[in-house]
């Protein structure tokens, strides 16, 4: 069974200059689709990325990341919308570069496609009522 | 056929009254035909929900024991400094002051995360709010210093009082330089990555009625969730803009200054709003019913996103540089498709006016007038025709020159 998830890595300072990724695809054969990153050598670095494989060399990579010493989340719990503050304007709507928002046909309420979102943050300052957003 | 305002309230009374939405109207006016409708249905109701930053509101937040005189002082409710020119104890809060110590745009683009409107949105969510004051003193009010949680329903009188509110149409605001731009009108991408709009085109109070025959000083309205009314035709109402064959105004034009009590308000309608780069204000609910006296009065609110037209302006120059350069004209009806066609490229398209929302309103006020719970009001005056006169003045600067 093929998995594929969307996750994010925290590389302490001490691994950031070790080849993981390469590890990940060579060794347990994932497929691997960067969203973001942003590693700088000597400081903690982040990746979001995609990863797809099988379901036991899923598990096998991820538990490798974790004994490396990397830090992992589930992607869909960086971006969220607060409900309650949402009005529905749409003002995100031109602005997600994933398309992440849409206008639901009729009632032109404003959805938000977590699968979509690639937390580039863009529309986290732009709502206009602040209702998206960001959770570490 | 001609029924009167009085009528109606007695319909409503009684129960009896027929109200539907703007958007209802329609297709019902479809089916029946014109002369059936304007006998069968007594209101037609509207709504926005928008950004309508020339709004604030007033309070009298009571004596402390000894006195202060917070006139000529300086006050601030959660940091966001309130205008104190006024007597001893009343203030007014403007939704788009922001904390003295906001960087503003100095890191650009600046964030604004909280201003006077979100003061206001938390003081009619119930909140207690800081209120911090430093005042002269004088023998009557001897105290110079003052600092408190006051809650809205603690103080004397607090009252939403936006002086232009409810526009009448509104530019489509696109970005024609090669820069990203900051606006009150949202993020507009270079190029022209985006259109964005600000109307709730057919469910709009202003479009159902254009030449303000029904909607003058004192009509009754909801105002940010509670009961508002009309106090005088807004700033900048500018009725002599180019109109179309149906009467409806192809340019920004008729606005509102409404009135009413906060206290009776409710947070979900009056939310404090941030544009990045811009600055904070408010997003006003708003519902204006419209009585149907006349067949002509029905014909005004059955307009359809399709007959209203909006101009679409560059903010990279033509707005900023007061140019009247107009770069399209476009309906609502094309906004709200998703995208426009502006210099032969297809541009995405957004609001900034909640759609959902007024539908939201205009149904709120239907079942309040069908409860009997609202009735309607003769407006005391007229708001400026376009027989006024009225002509919207720029400031031609004079210098003043050192002596």
């Amino acid at each position: 069974m093929t998995v594929s998830k969307r996750i994010v890595l925290h590389f302490p300072p001490r691994i950031v200059d070790q080849p993981i990724v390469y590890r990940l695809v060579k060794d347990f054969d994932l497929q691997f689709n960067i969203l973001k990153a942003s590693v700088t050598p000597g400081r903690e670095g982040i990746l979001v990325m995609e990863l797809t494989g099988g379901q036991r060399n899923y598990d096998q990579g991820i538990k490798y990341l974790t004994d490396t010493g990397v830090k992992i989340q589930a992607l869909s719990q960086d971006v969220v919308r607060n409900e309650a503050r949402c009005t529905h304007c749409g003002a995100c709507i031109t602005l997600c570069p994933t398309n992440a928002f849409s206008l639901e046909p009729g009632t032109r309420r404003v959805l938000f496609d977590h699968a979509k979102c690639v937390v580039c943050e863009l529309c986290i300052k732009a709502c206009p009522p602040r209702a998206m957003e960001l959770y570490f | 056929m001609l029924k009167t305002i009085a009528e109606i309230n007695d319909k409503i009374k009684k129960g009896e009254a027929v109200v539907v939405t703007a958007e209802e109207i329609i297709d019902i006016t479809k089916k029946k035909g014109l002369a059936k409708v304007a006998e069968e249905v007594d209101v037609v109701t509207t709504g926005t929900f928008g950004p309508m930053c020339s709004s604030g509101a007033y309070f009298n937040i009571g004596h402390t024991k000894p006195k202060i005189k917070l006139g000529g002082g300086r006050v601030y409710l959660n940091d966001v400094p309130a205008y104190t020119g006024l007597a001893a104890v009343d203030i007014f809060l403007g939704a788009t002051a922001l904390p003295d110590d906001d960087p503003r745009n100095k890191i650009y683009p600046g964030e604004f995360r909280y201003g006077g409107g979100h003061v206001i949105e938390e003081l009619v969510a119930g909140k207690d709010v800081r209120l911090t004051a430093t005042a002269y003193g004088t023998d009557c009010y001897p105290k110079r210093k003052l600092e408190s949680w006051v809650n809205l329903k603690d103080i004397n009188e607090a009252v939403l009082f936006n002086v232009r509110n409810a526009y009448q149409n509104y530019n489509v605001a696109v970005n024609l330089s090669n820069r990203i731009l900051y606006t009150y009108m949202g993020v507009l991408k270079p190029d022209l990555g985006n259109a964005n709009y600000s109307s709730a085109g057919q469910l709009s109070p202003l479009l159902n009625d254009p030449f303000y025959k029904t909607i003058g000083i004192g009509t009754r309205i909801f105002l940010g969730g509670g009961i508002g009314y009309v106090a005088w035709h807004g700033t900048q109402h500018n009725p002599n803009v180019l109109r179309g064959d149906n009467g409806v105004p192809r340019r920004p034009a008729g606005t509102l200054a409404v009135i009413g009590d906060l206290k009776q308000m409710k947070p979900q309608w009056l939310v404090g709003t941030s544009f990045l780069g811009y600055g904070c204000t408010i997003t006003v609910g708003i519902g204006v019913p419209i009585p149907i006296l006349s067949e002509e009065i029905l014909r005004y609110t059955l307009v359809t996103d399709a007959d209203i037209f909006a101009p679409v302006v560059d903010y990279s120059e033509g707005y900023p540089q007061r140019k009247p350069d107009i770069l399209a004209e476009v309906s609502y009806a094309e906004l709200k498709s998703g995208s426009i066609k502006v210099q032969g490229k297809e541009v995405p398209t957004a609001s900034l006016s909640s759609y959902p929302k007024a539908i939201e309103i205009a149904n709120i006020l239907k079942d309040w007038i069908k409860r009997g719970e609202f009735f309607l009001t003769e407006p005391v005056a007229p708001l400026p025709g376009v027989e006024s006169g009225i002509i919207f003045k720029a400031l031609e600067e004079r210098p003043i020159l050192e002596l």
